[in-house]
């Protein structure tokens, strides 16, 4: 490399690297912060939604049928026979959260059910009451297991046939066929490109417009347009250099949402394989980031050379943040589905989404993540050449 | 004398914003800062820019230093135009002017180094040039002290220092003692003084006649972008001193229209 490349990037490093401050707000606080937030305070929020598993829901029930005693009873519940208090006294109770639930059945439920008609418009369906509390969490959850209850017995009732009922031949038999590799696959690349290029662009933008329209704001890269080095070298030498240390930023942040996500999704992930992905799944998906820094980082910088100040660079590049979201949010939602024809692959961005969606869902074509990282780098060489460009213009250089 | 640089039909204009042109009093959209400027400097000698601020002098060394381009004419310095070959003359001139500012984080033993690669310059000959420039302004004291924690004179001698890693034999100076206390100052035009003894050749623009009169062999004087005089030292004074005769000039050239 040439050598004035590698003594502005050896420079950037020792700027960086020598500020403990600088390292610490954006290396380690962004991944720290994302880690802290999603493991506790949302695993926190979470818990409080989930119940104590151990608890059993005081139910009373007023004229329980025969058929149905057995069901209600293998249940996790304290079933309570309220068939001589009177309705109007229960409800202050349920009310109050002494008990989770009341469920009347009609005088003579059996016979009833068993004389109805349904082709008979005169007659009128058994109806059996339930009273419960919305504000009451275990108050709901029983008022569910009580109705699948009641509509899985009114189901036997009158069963014409079964969907993958569980008989002796069928004992053995898997029906959903994807395996739990590609199921985990698809939730990953549901989640994961979207958020590696938001933290990627999060990475850039701390530390591109610091040093691009902070040197010229300070003054200080006049000095170096003073001395015979080549422009274009002080542009790949900040590209390079920022490149590296924005991808180590978004990584960091990357890093707190993998490791709190057993947390964050609690009991879903259980029994899930975590290493469902091979080396060269992880150097292709390196590939697609790297390349994709790059182009961010070029782009970053052409805007801070274009502003005046941190400041104005800094809001500068927030609309780009917005349309990288947009371009982003199909592959949250696309069910981790990449794009096939290559065309969509010249995009910058939007192609680093769909290759990586692809790579995580075991979907993709080598050729378009070829592509991906090819025209990445092309990009990012013209973004380049433009810098060197705008270092060279004194309009924008040493525009007051 | 050898012809080191010459200037020929420098032009520089530039366009005003809305509240520039409040500030100038004017409704027009453009500033001639310079305006078909020409001298020359010879090898050996201390070349002086004189004139008051907002002539055009800073803007001249900036098209001779290639900072900025000229719109008309050109700078040709030893040998090389600032038009058709500015990197080559950045190799061979030293340019110190309190625009250029060294970052703050880094200590002036580590910007030495850093600007001594950016010249090119081999580790034995940086080294020897860093002990003998930092002893000479005294930096081996502050040399470790990020720049960020040095006195605006430190700062200058910093500046000086970096501005002659690569030994040039041209080196411009706009107002090198502004700003800077009694001391530093003249540590600052002492050393313009060795610089010329080395045989080194000197451009630098100031408005203090003092400095002119102490360390200036020839003088242009310079007012609202033109050169309204130039000549030796002794021929511009006339007899008179530089201060009085600038005001001749200045008059002369402002003809009594509006001062």
């Amino acid at each position: 490399m040439n050598n004035n490349i590698t003594t502005i990037i050896k420079k950037e490093f020792a700027r960086f690297f020598g500020d403990k401050r600088m390292v610490f707000t954006t290396v380690i606080m962004p991944g720290l912060l994302i880690y802290i937030i999603y493991s506790f305070v949302v695993g926190g929020i979470r818990d409080t939604f989930e119940s104590d598993k151990d608890y059993r829901p005081k139910v009373y029930v007023q004229q329980m049928p025969q058929l149905l005693q057995p069901m209600f009873e293998a249940l996790e519940m304290d079933i309570t026979d309220a068939t001589t208090t009177d309705i109007e006294s229960i409800k202050p109770l349920i009310e109050n959260k002494d008990i989770e639930l009341l469920v009347a059945f009609p005088t003579d439920f059996d016979s009833a059910m068993a004389n109805y008609d349904i082709s008979d418009s005169t007659l009128a369906a058994p109806n059996v009451l339930i009273y419960s509390n919305v504000t009451n969490m275990e108050s709901g959850k029983a008022e569910t297991v009580v109705r699948s209850i009641l509509s899985s017995y009114e189901e036997t009732i009158c069963n014409k046939f079964n969907i993958n009922a569980l008989t002796d031949e069928t004992a053995n038999e898997e029906f959903n066929l994807a395996t739990d590799e590609d199921f985990m696959g698809q939730i990953l690349s549901a989640m994961l490109p979207f958020m590696l290029i938001i933290f990627l662009y999060s990475g850039c933008m701390a530390v591109a417009p610091e040093s691009i329209a902070g040197e010229k704001e300070r003054g200080t890269i006049a000095t170096l347009l003073v001395t015979p080095m080549n422009r274009s070298h002080l542009a790949f030498g900040k590209i390079i250099s920022l490149s590296f240390i924005a991808l180590i930023s978004g990584l960091s942040s990357f890093l707190g949402v993998i490791l709190s996500l057993p947390k964050f999704m609690g009991s879903a992930m259980e029994g899930m394989p975590t290493n469902i992905y091979t080396t060269s799944d992880y150097l292709l998906i390196l590939g697609i980031i790297l390349s994709t820094v790059l182009v961010l980082i070029s782009v970053i910088s052409i805007i801070s050379a274009y502003a005046k100040t941190v400041k104005e660079a800094s809001t500068l590049v927030l609309p780009l943040m917005l349309i990288i979201m947009i371009v982003g949010i199909p592959s949250t939602i696309g069910g981790g589905n990449a794009q096939t024809a290559i065309s969509w692959y010249f995009i910058p961005i939007y192609n680093s989404i769909q290759a990586m969606t692809g790579v995580f869902s075991f979907s993709y074509s080598l050729i378009n993540v070829a592509t991906t990282i090819a025209i990445n780098i092309v990009y990012a060489a013209a973004f380049s050449y433009v810098l060197a460009k705008m270092f060279n213009s004194e309009k924008i250089m040493f525009a007051k | 004398m050898e012809t080191i640089l010459v200037a020929e039909g420098l032009k520089k204009t530039f366009s005003l914003s809305r509240k520039q042109q409040k500030l100038e009093k004017t409704n027009s959209k453009t500033k001639v800062a310079v305006d078909n400027l020409s001298f020359s400097a010879y090898k050996g000698e201390i070349f002086g820019l004189l004139g008051p601020n907002g002539a055009g002098k800073t803007t001249t060394l900036r098209m001779i230093a290639s900072l900025i381009r000229p719109d008309q004419g050109d700078v040709v310095v030893d040998g090389f135009s600032v038009v058709k070959d500015p990197q080559k003359v950045r190799e061979r001139i030293g340019f110190l002017t309190s625009e250029l500012k060294l970052e703050d984080f880094f200590t002036p033993n580590y910007l030495f180094d850093f600007f001594s690669e950016l010249y090119g310059i081999d580790p034995t000959t940086r080294n020897e040039r860093k002990q003998k420039l930092f002893s000479r302004f005294g930096i081996e004291k502050f040399a470790e002290v990020k720049v960020a924690n040095l006195s605006t004179g430190m700062k200058q001698k910093v500046s000086l220092a970096i501005s002659l890693v690569h030994d040039p034999d041209i080196i411009i100076f706009d107002e090198p003692t502004n700003g800077l206390d009694v001391l530093t100052a003249k540590t600052v035009t002492d050393y313009l003084l060795e610089l010329r003894n080395m045989g080194k050749s000197i451009i630098l623009s100031t408005h203090i006649f003092s400095l002119v009169e102490k360390v200036c062999d020839r003088v242009g004087v310079v007012i609202d972008g033109r050169m309204a005089a130039c000549d030796t030292l002794e021929q511009i004074r006339n007899g008179k001193s530089l201060e009085d005769r600038f005001f001749d000039i200045y008059s002369e050239m402002k003809g009594g229209n509006d001062e």
